[in-house]
Protein backbone atom coordinates (compact mmCIF):
# COMPACT_ATOMS: atom_id res chain seq x y z
CA UNK A 1 0.00 0.00 0.00
CA UNK A 2 1.48 4.03 -0.53
CA UNK A 3 -0.30 6.88 -0.42
CA UNK A 4 -1.31 6.83 -4.14
CA UNK A 5 -3.51 4.13 -3.27
CA UNK A 6 -6.09 6.29 -1.04
CA UNK A 7 -6.69 8.05 -3.81
CA UNK A 8 -7.04 5.21 -6.72
CA UNK A 9 -8.17 2.49 -4.98
CA UNK A 10 -11.41 2.32 -4.27
CA UNK A 11 -11.60 0.82 -0.96
CA UNK A 12 -9.05 2.56 0.14
CA UNK A 13 -10.50 5.77 -0.76
CA UNK A 14 -14.04 4.87 1.06
CA UNK A 15 -11.56 3.76 3.68
CA UNK A 16 -9.56 7.51 3.98
CA UNK A 17 -12.67 9.75 3.01
CA UNK A 18 -15.03 8.07 5.61
CA UNK A 19 -12.20 8.03 8.89
CA UNK A 20 -11.22 11.60 7.39
CA UNK A 21 -15.30 12.82 7.78
CA UNK A 22 -15.42 11.33 10.98
CA UNK A 23 -12.48 12.77 12.48
CA UNK A 24 -13.61 16.13 11.63
CA UNK A 25 -16.92 15.81 12.40
CA UNK A 26 -16.58 14.16 15.35
CA UNK A 27 -13.34 17.00 16.58
CA UNK A 28 -15.48 19.88 15.88
CA UNK A 29 -19.15 18.55 17.61
CA UNK A 30 -16.52 16.86 20.49
CA UNK A 31 -15.49 20.42 21.32
CA UNK A 32 -18.72 21.49 22.35
CA UNK A 33 -19.26 18.11 23.77
CA UNK A 34 -16.61 18.23 26.26
CA UNK A 35 -16.89 22.37 26.68
CA UNK A 36 -20.31 21.40 28.06
CA UNK A 37 -19.40 18.57 29.75
CA UNK A 38 -20.71 16.13 27.71
CA UNK A 39 -18.20 14.05 26.89
CA UNK A 40 -19.31 10.86 28.63
CA UNK A 41 -23.08 11.71 26.88
CA UNK A 42 -21.82 10.88 23.78
CA UNK A 43 -20.85 7.73 25.06
CA UNK A 44 -24.60 6.59 25.85
CA UNK A 45 -25.63 7.87 22.63
CA UNK A 46 -23.28 5.82 21.00
CA UNK A 47 -24.84 2.25 23.09
CA UNK A 48 -27.87 3.36 22.77
CA UNK A 49 -27.40 3.56 18.84
CA UNK A 50 -27.20 -0.04 18.19
CA UNK A 51 -30.94 -1.32 19.13
CA UNK A 52 -31.66 1.41 16.81
CA UNK A 53 -29.32 -0.33 14.15
CA UNK A 54 -30.78 -3.74 14.96
CA UNK A 55 -34.53 -2.22 14.55
CA UNK A 56 -34.31 -0.64 11.59
CA UNK A 57 -33.01 -3.62 9.50
CA UNK A 58 -35.57 -5.82 11.37
CA UNK A 59 -38.09 -3.76 10.27
CA UNK A 60 -36.83 -2.72 6.94
CA UNK A 61 -34.84 -5.52 5.83
CA UNK A 62 -32.28 -3.34 4.09
CA UNK A 63 -28.93 -2.79 4.78
CA UNK A 64 -29.08 0.45 3.11
CA UNK A 65 -26.10 2.64 5.20
CA UNK A 66 -28.68 6.05 5.79
CA UNK A 67 -31.61 3.10 6.64
CA UNK A 68 -29.51 2.21 9.54
CA UNK A 69 -27.93 5.55 10.28
CA UNK A 70 -31.35 7.18 11.07
CA UNK A 71 -32.42 3.61 13.01
CA UNK A 72 -29.07 4.66 15.20
CA UNK A 73 -29.64 7.93 15.43
CA UNK A 74 -33.22 7.89 16.34
CA UNK A 75 -32.30 5.12 19.18
CA UNK A 76 -29.14 7.78 20.20
CA UNK A 77 -31.41 10.10 20.08
CA UNK A 78 -34.62 8.39 22.20
CA UNK A 79 -31.42 7.51 24.67
CA UNK A 80 -30.42 11.41 25.19
CA UNK A 81 -34.10 12.31 25.83
CA UNK A 82 -34.36 8.85 28.63
CA UNK A 83 -31.21 10.27 30.42
CA UNK A 84 -31.82 13.94 30.39
CA UNK A 85 -35.15 12.72 31.65
CA UNK A 86 -34.04 10.87 34.87
CA UNK A 87 -31.59 13.42 35.90
CA UNK A 88 -34.59 16.24 35.41
CA UNK A 89 -37.37 13.73 37.34
CA UNK A 90 -35.39 11.65 39.40
CA UNK A 91 -32.68 12.14 42.46
CA UNK A 92 -30.72 9.79 40.39
CA UNK A 93 -26.95 11.64 39.39
CA UNK A 94 -26.36 12.30 36.19
CA UNK A 95 -23.55 9.80 35.76
CA UNK A 96 -25.69 6.64 37.25
CA UNK A 97 -28.29 8.07 34.77
CA UNK A 98 -25.70 7.77 32.26
CA UNK A 99 -24.68 4.20 33.69
CA UNK A 100 -28.00 2.90 33.22
CA UNK A 101 -29.31 4.22 30.02
CA UNK A 102 -25.89 2.82 28.02
CA UNK A 103 -25.84 -0.58 29.52
CA UNK A 104 -30.09 -0.85 29.00
CA UNK A 105 -29.56 0.11 25.38
CA UNK A 106 -26.56 -1.74 24.86
CA UNK A 107 -28.01 -4.87 26.39
CA UNK A 108 -30.92 -4.63 23.82
CA UNK A 109 -28.88 -4.03 21.30
CA UNK A 110 -26.45 -7.15 21.57
CA UNK A 111 -29.62 -8.88 22.34
CA UNK A 112 -31.13 -7.99 18.63
CA UNK A 113 -27.92 -8.57 17.11
CA UNK A 114 -27.61 -12.26 18.42
CA UNK A 115 -30.82 -12.72 17.26
CA UNK A 116 -30.49 -11.38 13.87
CA UNK A 117 -27.14 -13.72 13.40
CA UNK A 118 -29.06 -16.19 14.44
CA UNK A 119 -31.90 -16.05 11.50
CA UNK A 120 -29.60 -17.90 9.14
CA UNK A 121 -30.60 -14.69 6.60
CA UNK A 122 -27.14 -14.39 4.41
CA UNK A 123 -27.89 -10.50 4.24
CA UNK A 124 -27.54 -9.56 8.09
CA UNK A 125 -23.61 -10.30 7.73
CA UNK A 126 -21.79 -7.31 8.67
CA UNK A 127 -23.96 -6.06 11.29
CA UNK A 128 -21.61 -6.92 14.00
CA UNK A 129 -19.14 -4.44 12.36
CA UNK A 130 -20.73 -2.23 13.95
CA UNK A 131 -19.37 -3.18 17.92
CA UNK A 132 -15.80 -2.42 16.91
CA UNK A 133 -16.25 -0.90 13.40
CA UNK A 134 -14.65 -1.77 10.28
CA UNK A 135 -13.45 0.80 7.72
CA UNK A 136 -12.64 -1.84 5.00
CA UNK A 137 -17.14 -2.75 5.19
CA UNK A 138 -17.50 0.95 3.93
CA UNK A 139 -18.90 1.26 0.73
CA UNK A 140 -19.46 4.16 -1.46
CA UNK A 141 -23.13 4.44 -0.23
CA UNK A 142 -21.92 4.69 3.47
CA UNK A 143 -20.04 7.74 2.38
CA UNK A 144 -22.46 9.22 0.60
CA UNK A 145 -24.50 8.82 3.88
CA UNK A 146 -21.96 10.13 6.03
CA UNK A 147 -21.34 13.18 3.75
CA UNK A 148 -24.94 14.42 4.12
CA UNK A 149 -25.28 14.07 7.51
CA UNK A 150 -21.69 15.42 8.51
CA UNK A 151 -22.31 18.05 6.29
CA UNK A 152 -25.64 19.04 7.39
CA UNK A 153 -23.93 19.01 10.87
CA UNK A 154 -21.21 21.24 9.99
CA UNK A 155 -23.59 23.76 8.26
CA UNK A 156 -26.01 24.16 11.75
CA UNK A 157 -22.49 24.41 13.74
CA UNK A 158 -21.26 27.26 11.30
CA UNK A 159 -24.85 29.20 11.06
CA UNK A 160 -25.08 29.25 14.88
CA UNK A 161 -21.52 29.21 16.21
CA UNK A 162 -21.86 32.35 18.14
CA UNK A 163 -24.76 31.11 19.60
CA UNK A 164 -23.32 27.28 20.39
CA UNK A 165 -20.36 29.12 21.64
CA UNK A 166 -23.03 31.66 24.46
CA UNK A 167 -24.89 29.34 25.80
CA UNK A 168 -21.85 26.91 26.08
CA UNK A 169 -19.96 29.61 28.45
CA UNK A 170 -22.88 31.40 29.57
CA UNK A 171 -26.53 30.34 29.31
CA UNK A 172 -27.98 32.26 32.00
CA UNK A 173 -26.31 34.85 29.81
CA UNK A 174 -27.42 33.35 26.72
CA UNK A 175 -31.26 32.90 28.03
CA UNK A 176 -31.05 36.92 28.96
CA UNK A 177 -30.30 38.07 25.79
CA UNK A 178 -33.44 35.97 24.29
CA UNK A 179 -31.41 32.65 23.16
CA UNK A 180 -33.91 29.91 23.28
CA UNK A 181 -31.51 27.70 25.48
CA UNK A 182 -33.34 24.64 25.40
CA UNK A 183 -33.79 24.55 22.14
CA UNK A 184 -30.21 25.54 21.43
CA UNK A 185 -28.92 22.35 24.07
CA UNK A 186 -31.17 20.44 22.17
CA UNK A 187 -30.11 20.98 18.52
CA UNK A 188 -26.24 20.64 19.62
CA UNK A 189 -27.21 17.09 21.78
CA UNK A 190 -28.86 16.26 18.23
CA UNK A 191 -25.43 16.95 16.28
CA UNK A 192 -23.65 15.43 18.37
CA UNK A 193 -26.06 12.26 17.66
CA UNK A 194 -24.94 13.13 14.04
CA UNK A 195 -21.42 13.06 15.02
CA UNK A 196 -21.72 9.65 16.41
CA UNK A 197 -23.82 7.94 13.92
CA UNK A 198 -21.43 8.91 11.72
CA UNK A 199 -18.51 7.06 13.08
CA UNK A 200 -20.76 4.16 14.02
CA UNK A 201 -19.42 1.82 11.05
CA UNK A 202 -15.57 3.05 11.14
CA UNK A 203 -15.18 3.06 15.05
CA UNK A 204 -17.87 1.24 16.68
CA UNK A 205 -20.37 2.01 19.47
CA UNK A 206 -17.94 0.69 22.19
CA UNK A 207 -15.52 3.07 21.25
CA UNK A 208 -16.89 5.84 19.54
CA UNK A 209 -17.08 8.73 22.68
CA UNK A 210 -13.48 8.38 22.56
CA UNK A 211 -13.69 10.08 19.05
CA UNK A 212 -16.06 12.92 20.76
CA UNK A 213 -13.47 13.52 23.86
CA UNK A 214 -9.77 12.82 22.57
CA UNK A 215 -9.36 15.55 19.39
CA UNK A 216 -11.12 18.39 22.07
CA UNK A 217 -8.89 17.50 24.86
CA UNK A 218 -5.63 17.27 22.79
CA UNK A 219 -6.87 20.34 20.74
CA UNK A 220 -7.41 22.84 24.05
CA UNK A 221 -3.79 22.05 24.86
CA UNK A 222 -2.77 23.86 22.18
CA UNK A 223 -4.32 27.11 21.91
CA UNK A 224 -7.03 29.25 24.32
CA UNK A 225 -9.45 30.22 21.67
CA UNK A 226 -12.57 28.20 20.83
CA UNK A 227 -12.47 28.79 17.19
CA UNK A 228 -8.88 27.45 16.90
CA UNK A 229 -9.81 24.51 19.53
CA UNK A 230 -12.31 23.93 16.67
CA UNK A 231 -10.03 24.03 13.74
CA UNK A 232 -7.44 21.87 14.96
CA UNK A 233 -10.05 18.92 17.18
CA UNK A 234 -11.06 18.69 12.97
CA UNK A 235 -7.42 18.28 12.14
CA UNK A 236 -7.05 15.53 14.97
CA UNK A 237 -9.68 13.81 14.23
CA UNK A 238 -9.17 13.48 10.90
CA UNK A 239 -5.91 12.67 11.25
CA UNK A 240 -6.04 9.84 13.56
CA UNK A 241 -9.01 8.78 11.61
CA UNK A 242 -7.08 7.91 8.50
CA UNK A 243 -4.15 7.11 10.27
CA UNK A 244 -5.82 4.22 12.47
CA UNK A 245 -7.96 3.05 9.75
CA UNK A 246 -4.78 2.95 6.99
CA UNK A 247 -3.28 1.09 9.91
CA UNK A 248 -6.31 -1.60 10.76
CA UNK A 249 -6.13 -2.52 6.60
CA UNK A 250 -2.32 -3.81 6.94
CA UNK A 251 -3.78 -6.87 8.55
CA UNK A 252 -6.61 -8.75 7.64
CA UNK A 253 -9.94 -8.52 9.74
CA UNK A 254 -7.45 -5.90 12.61
CA UNK A 255 -10.83 -4.08 14.05
CA UNK A 256 -10.54 -0.02 12.82
CA UNK A 257 -12.25 1.39 16.24
CA UNK A 258 -9.08 0.08 18.35
CA UNK A 259 -6.40 1.18 16.01
CA UNK A 260 -7.95 4.49 15.43
CA UNK A 261 -8.68 5.51 18.97
CA UNK A 262 -4.92 4.12 19.64
CA UNK A 263 -3.92 6.45 16.99
CA UNK A 264 -5.77 9.17 18.70
CA UNK A 265 -4.32 8.58 22.30
CA UNK A 266 -0.87 9.00 20.80
CA UNK A 267 -2.06 12.26 20.00
CA UNK A 268 -3.52 12.98 22.63
CA UNK A 269 -0.72 12.10 25.11
CA UNK A 270 2.11 14.15 22.71
CA UNK A 271 -0.36 17.43 23.52
CA UNK A 272 -0.80 16.56 27.05
CA UNK A 273 2.91 16.57 27.52
CA UNK A 274 4.41 18.98 25.07
CA UNK A 275 1.64 21.35 23.82
CA UNK A 276 3.14 25.06 24.98
CA UNK A 277 1.78 26.51 28.28
CA UNK A 278 -0.38 23.73 29.27
CA UNK A 279 2.06 20.82 28.45
CA UNK A 280 2.76 18.82 31.05
CA UNK A 281 6.42 18.38 30.59
CA UNK A 282 7.64 22.38 30.53
CA UNK A 283 5.64 22.38 33.90
CA UNK A 284 8.28 19.77 35.24
CA UNK A 285 10.63 21.61 33.50
CA UNK A 286 9.52 24.98 35.64
CA UNK A 287 9.55 22.93 38.73
CA UNK A 288 12.66 21.39 38.41
CA UNK A 289 14.67 24.81 37.38
CA UNK A 290 12.29 26.34 39.99
CA UNK A 291 14.24 24.01 42.72
CA UNK A 292 17.58 24.37 41.32
CA UNK A 293 17.03 28.22 41.18
CA UNK A 294 16.46 27.99 45.13
CA UNK A 295 19.97 25.68 45.13
CA UNK A 296 17.33 23.49 46.98
CA UNK A 297 19.74 20.34 45.23
CA UNK A 298 17.77 17.92 42.49
CA UNK A 299 14.57 16.70 43.18
CA UNK A 300 13.44 13.15 44.24
CA UNK A 301 13.56 11.79 40.85
CA UNK A 302 16.25 13.31 39.65
CA UNK B 1 -44.10 60.37 53.28
CA UNK B 2 -41.49 61.57 51.34
CA UNK B 3 -40.52 63.15 47.30
CA UNK B 4 -38.23 62.09 45.60
CA UNK B 5 -37.79 63.65 42.50
CA UNK B 6 -41.31 64.51 42.51
CA UNK B 7 -42.21 60.91 43.21
CA UNK B 8 -44.04 60.19 46.59
CA UNK B 9 -42.81 57.74 47.81
CA UNK B 10 -45.33 56.43 50.42
CA UNK B 11 -45.59 52.85 49.71
CA UNK B 12 -43.49 50.22 47.58
CA UNK B 13 -46.58 49.42 45.76
CA UNK B 14 -46.93 51.08 42.26
CA UNK B 15 -50.20 51.92 41.86
CA UNK B 16 -50.64 54.03 45.05
CA UNK B 17 -47.15 56.23 43.57
CA UNK B 18 -49.20 56.11 40.11
CA UNK B 19 -52.27 57.53 42.18
CA UNK B 20 -50.40 60.19 43.93
CA UNK B 21 -48.42 61.30 40.52
CA UNK B 22 -51.12 61.03 37.85
CA UNK B 23 -48.38 62.37 35.87
CA UNK B 24 -46.25 59.24 35.57
CA UNK B 25 -47.52 55.93 34.17
CA UNK B 26 -45.50 52.48 34.58
CA UNK B 27 -43.54 52.80 31.50
CA UNK B 28 -41.71 55.83 33.54
CA UNK B 29 -40.37 52.93 35.54
CA UNK B 30 -37.79 50.62 34.69
CA UNK B 31 -38.62 47.95 36.62
CA UNK B 32 -42.39 47.31 38.31
CA UNK B 33 -42.63 43.93 39.94
CA UNK B 34 -46.41 43.26 41.04
CA UNK B 35 -47.21 40.24 43.02
CA UNK B 36 -44.39 37.28 41.88
CA UNK B 37 -44.55 34.39 43.07
CA UNK B 38 -41.15 32.20 42.54
CA UNK B 39 -41.49 28.62 43.48
CA UNK B 40 -38.80 25.65 43.62
CA UNK B 41 -40.56 22.40 43.48
CA UNK B 42 -43.81 23.72 45.78
CA UNK B 43 -41.36 25.88 47.98
CA UNK B 44 -41.61 29.59 48.01
CA UNK B 45 -38.51 31.24 47.11
CA UNK B 46 -40.26 34.68 46.76
CA UNK B 47 -44.01 35.25 47.83
CA UNK B 48 -46.48 38.32 46.80
CA UNK B 49 -43.42 40.34 45.80
CA UNK B 50 -44.42 44.36 45.07
CA UNK B 51 -42.32 46.87 44.31
CA UNK B 52 -40.83 49.41 42.20
CA UNK B 53 -37.79 51.24 41.34
CA UNK B 54 -37.61 54.45 39.73
CA UNK B 55 -35.27 55.75 36.89
CA UNK B 56 -31.72 57.00 37.87
CA UNK B 57 -31.21 55.13 40.46
CA UNK B 58 -28.51 52.63 42.00
CA UNK B 59 -30.37 50.08 43.60
CA UNK B 60 -29.06 47.39 46.22
CA UNK B 61 -30.95 44.11 46.58
CA UNK B 62 -29.95 43.15 50.16
CA UNK B 63 -31.29 40.05 52.45
CA UNK B 64 -29.69 37.07 54.00
CA UNK B 65 -28.94 33.84 52.63
CA UNK B 66 -31.57 31.93 51.05
CA UNK B 67 -33.78 35.26 50.83
CA UNK B 68 -34.21 35.08 47.15
CA UNK B 69 -31.70 37.80 46.09
CA UNK B 70 -30.72 36.12 42.78
CA UNK B 71 -34.43 34.61 42.33
CA UNK B 72 -35.73 37.72 42.04
CA UNK B 73 -33.22 39.10 39.67
CA UNK B 74 -33.84 35.75 37.76
CA UNK B 75 -37.08 35.70 37.85
CA UNK B 76 -37.29 39.14 36.29
CA UNK B 77 -34.78 38.63 33.47
CA UNK B 78 -37.30 35.42 32.97
CA UNK B 79 -34.68 33.29 33.44
CA UNK B 80 -36.60 31.62 36.35
CA UNK B 81 -40.81 31.36 35.58
CA UNK B 82 -42.74 32.97 37.70
CA UNK B 83 -45.69 30.78 39.77
CA UNK B 84 -47.50 34.33 40.11
CA UNK B 85 -47.75 37.61 39.36
CA UNK B 86 -45.98 39.81 37.11
CA UNK B 87 -42.56 41.58 36.16
CA UNK B 88 -43.01 44.86 33.92
CA UNK B 89 -39.38 46.57 32.36
CA UNK B 90 -40.26 49.93 31.23
CA UNK B 91 -44.00 49.07 31.00
CA UNK B 92 -43.63 45.86 28.91
CA UNK B 93 -42.68 42.24 29.44
CA UNK B 94 -39.47 41.23 29.40
CA UNK B 95 -39.45 39.95 26.11
CA UNK B 96 -40.69 43.30 24.93
CA UNK B 97 -37.93 45.13 26.71
CA UNK B 98 -34.91 42.89 26.26
CA UNK B 99 -32.74 45.26 24.22
CA UNK B 100 -33.16 48.05 26.99
CA UNK B 101 -31.55 45.34 29.43
CA UNK B 102 -28.40 43.86 30.80
CA UNK B 103 -27.32 41.43 33.09
CA UNK B 104 -24.26 40.63 35.07
CA UNK B 105 -24.23 37.08 36.51
CA UNK B 106 -22.73 35.51 39.39
CA UNK B 107 -19.01 35.33 38.46
CA UNK B 108 -18.59 31.74 39.99
CA UNK B 109 -21.53 31.01 37.11
CA UNK B 110 -18.84 30.22 34.60
CA UNK B 111 -16.15 27.82 33.73
CA UNK B 112 -13.24 30.51 33.35
CA UNK B 113 -11.27 27.66 31.65
CA UNK B 114 -13.50 28.19 28.89
CA UNK B 115 -10.90 28.71 25.59
CA UNK B 116 -11.57 32.16 25.41
CA UNK B 117 -10.42 35.72 25.13
CA UNK B 118 -11.03 38.90 27.78
CA UNK B 119 -12.98 40.66 24.34
CA UNK B 120 -14.58 37.71 22.88
CA UNK B 121 -16.52 37.45 26.28
CA UNK B 122 -17.30 41.22 26.32
CA UNK B 123 -18.04 40.92 22.21
CA UNK B 124 -20.83 38.22 24.01
CA UNK B 125 -22.41 41.64 24.97
CA UNK B 126 -23.61 42.69 21.46
CA UNK B 127 -25.02 39.56 20.20
CA UNK B 128 -28.18 40.45 21.65
CA UNK B 129 -28.80 43.61 18.87
CA UNK B 130 -26.94 41.77 17.03
CA UNK B 131 -29.67 38.89 16.14
CA UNK B 132 -29.48 35.27 14.96
CA UNK B 133 -26.42 34.18 12.28
CA UNK B 134 -24.79 37.68 12.18
CA UNK B 135 -21.17 37.34 13.21
CA UNK B 136 -19.56 40.48 14.88
CA UNK B 137 -17.93 42.58 13.05
CA UNK B 138 -15.86 45.79 13.35
CA UNK B 139 -18.71 48.10 14.89
CA UNK B 140 -19.36 45.12 17.62
CA UNK B 141 -15.59 45.15 18.12
CA UNK B 142 -15.00 48.51 18.95
CA UNK B 143 -18.02 48.54 21.26
CA UNK B 144 -16.51 45.73 23.12
CA UNK B 145 -13.23 47.71 23.15
CA UNK B 146 -14.89 50.61 24.62
CA UNK B 147 -16.95 48.71 27.14
CA UNK B 148 -13.19 47.01 28.26
CA UNK B 149 -11.58 50.64 28.34
CA UNK B 150 -14.62 51.86 31.11
CA UNK B 151 -13.49 49.36 33.23
CA UNK B 152 -10.03 49.86 32.96
CA UNK B 153 -9.12 46.41 31.43
CA UNK B 154 -8.46 47.50 27.67
CA UNK B 155 -4.56 46.12 28.15
CA UNK B 156 -6.13 42.25 29.46
CA UNK B 157 -8.11 42.33 25.61
CA UNK B 158 -6.11 39.24 24.40
CA UNK B 159 -5.74 37.90 27.80
CA UNK B 160 -7.23 33.90 27.93
CA UNK B 161 -9.56 34.34 30.56
CA UNK B 162 -8.31 31.68 33.10
CA UNK B 163 -5.71 34.21 33.46
CA UNK B 164 -7.04 36.94 34.80
CA UNK B 165 -7.61 37.25 38.57
CA UNK B 166 -10.96 37.40 40.38
CA UNK B 167 -11.57 41.05 40.27
CA UNK B 168 -10.38 41.00 36.63
CA UNK B 169 -12.45 38.94 35.58
CA UNK B 170 -15.91 40.39 37.70
CA UNK B 171 -14.62 43.77 35.51
CA UNK B 172 -14.96 41.30 32.43
CA UNK B 173 -18.37 41.00 33.38
CA UNK B 174 -19.31 44.59 33.69
CA UNK B 175 -17.70 45.12 30.25
CA UNK B 176 -19.75 42.54 28.28
CA UNK B 177 -22.83 44.67 30.19
CA UNK B 178 -21.82 47.95 29.08
CA UNK B 179 -21.32 46.48 25.56
CA UNK B 180 -25.14 46.11 26.01
CA UNK B 181 -26.07 49.20 26.11
CA UNK B 182 -28.89 49.11 28.22
CA UNK B 183 -30.87 51.72 29.89
CA UNK B 184 -31.59 48.91 32.86
CA UNK B 185 -28.54 46.75 34.36
CA UNK B 186 -29.21 43.81 36.37
CA UNK B 187 -25.60 42.84 38.61
CA UNK B 188 -25.70 39.42 40.95
CA UNK B 189 -22.90 40.16 43.69
CA UNK B 190 -20.22 41.96 41.61
CA UNK B 191 -18.42 42.77 44.43
CA UNK B 192 -18.14 39.85 45.83
CA UNK B 193 -14.13 38.41 45.99
CA UNK B 194 -12.98 41.48 44.02
CA UNK B 195 -9.95 43.30 45.32
CA UNK B 196 -9.61 47.27 46.06
CA UNK B 197 -9.03 48.36 42.46
CA UNK B 198 -11.80 46.82 41.00
CA UNK B 199 -14.13 47.56 43.91
CA UNK B 200 -13.41 51.44 43.39
CA UNK B 201 -13.84 50.50 39.17
CA UNK B 202 -16.82 49.13 39.69
CA UNK B 203 -18.64 52.24 42.11
CA UNK B 204 -16.82 54.68 39.29
CA UNK B 205 -18.66 52.72 36.91
CA UNK B 206 -21.90 52.46 38.87
CA UNK B 207 -21.90 56.19 39.71
CA UNK B 208 -21.20 57.36 35.90
CA UNK B 209 -24.04 54.92 34.92
CA UNK B 210 -26.53 56.52 37.39
CA UNK B 211 -25.12 60.01 35.88
CA UNK B 212 -26.15 59.07 32.47
CA UNK B 213 -30.00 58.45 33.68
CA UNK B 214 -29.46 54.88 34.22
CA UNK B 215 -30.93 52.62 36.79
CA UNK B 216 -29.08 49.90 38.07
CA UNK B 217 -30.14 46.89 40.57
CA UNK B 218 -27.62 45.10 42.41
CA UNK B 219 -27.53 42.29 44.89
CA UNK B 220 -25.79 43.08 47.50
CA UNK B 221 -24.49 41.57 50.60
CA UNK B 222 -22.13 44.29 52.36
CA UNK B 223 -24.13 46.41 54.81
CA UNK B 224 -21.49 48.00 55.75
CA UNK B 225 -20.88 49.81 52.40
CA UNK B 226 -24.34 49.57 51.15
CA UNK B 227 -25.24 53.11 52.52
CA UNK B 228 -21.71 54.13 50.81
CA UNK B 229 -23.04 53.25 47.31
CA UNK B 230 -26.91 52.99 46.66
CA UNK B 231 -29.63 55.42 47.09
CA UNK B 232 -32.67 52.92 46.66
CA UNK B 233 -32.77 49.77 48.41
CA UNK B 234 -34.97 46.55 48.80
CA UNK B 235 -34.65 44.52 51.14
CA UNK B 236 -35.56 40.92 50.75
CA UNK B 237 -36.41 37.88 52.55
CA UNK B 238 -38.52 35.60 50.89
CA UNK B 239 -41.14 38.23 51.11
CA UNK B 240 -40.23 42.05 50.47
CA UNK B 241 -39.55 43.24 53.66
CA UNK B 242 -39.53 47.14 53.02
CA UNK B 243 -38.13 48.74 49.87
CA UNK B 244 -37.60 52.60 48.66
CA UNK B 245 -35.34 55.57 49.13
CA UNK B 246 -32.30 54.35 50.46
CA UNK B 247 -32.30 56.87 53.83
CA UNK B 248 -35.73 56.34 54.99
CA UNK B 249 -35.28 52.40 54.31
CA UNK B 250 -32.26 51.27 55.73
CA UNK B 251 -33.43 51.39 59.23
CA UNK B 252 -32.09 49.30 61.99
CA UNK B 253 -35.75 48.22 62.31
CA UNK B 254 -35.96 46.87 58.91
CA UNK B 255 -32.79 45.14 59.06
CA UNK B 256 -33.85 43.19 62.51
CA UNK B 257 -37.39 42.09 60.05
CA UNK B 258 -35.27 41.00 57.16
CA UNK B 259 -32.65 39.12 58.88
CA UNK B 260 -34.71 38.11 61.47
CA UNK B 261 -33.59 36.48 64.45
CA UNK B 262 -30.77 35.04 63.72
CA UNK B 263 -29.43 38.99 63.93
CA UNK B 264 -26.56 39.08 62.41
CA UNK B 265 -23.50 39.91 63.08
CA UNK B 266 -23.73 42.75 60.60
CA UNK B 267 -26.91 44.24 62.25
CA UNK B 268 -25.08 44.81 65.84
CA UNK B 269 -22.39 46.24 64.09
CA UNK B 270 -24.90 48.82 63.12
CA UNK B 271 -26.21 49.35 66.62
CA UNK B 272 -22.69 49.47 67.53
CA UNK B 273 -22.39 52.84 65.46
CA UNK B 274 -25.66 53.71 66.90
CA UNK B 275 -27.44 53.95 63.43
Amino acid sequence: MNVLDLITDYTLRNVALGSALLGIVSGVLGCFAVLRRQGLLGDALAHAALPGICLAFLLTGSKTPLVLLLGAAVAGWLGTLALLRIVRDTRISEDSALGIVLSVFFAIGILLLTFISKRNDANQAGLDKFLFGQAAALISDDIAAMLILGTIALVVIALLYKEFKLITFDAAFAASIGLRTNLLGVLLTSLIVIAVVIGLKTVGVVLMASMLVGPAVAARQWTNKLGAMVALAAMFGALSGVTGAALSMTSDGLPTGPMVILALTAIVLLSLFFAPERGLVWDWMRRLQHKEAKFQGPGPNA
Amino acid sequence: MSAINGVSTASSDITSVLAQNPALCVADFPLVINDLTVAYRDKPVLQDIDLYVPSGRLCAVIGPNGAGKSTLIKAALGLIPAAAGTVRIFGKSYADARDRVGYVPQRTSVDWDFPTTAIDVVTMGTYGKLGWLKRPGKAEHERAMHALEQVKMADFAQRQISQLSGGQQQRVFLARALAQDAQLYFMDEPFVGVDAVTEEAIIGLLKSLRGQGKTVIVVHHDLDSAPEYFDWLVLLNVRLMASGPFEGTFTTDNLRRTYGGAMSAAIKHFEHLGR
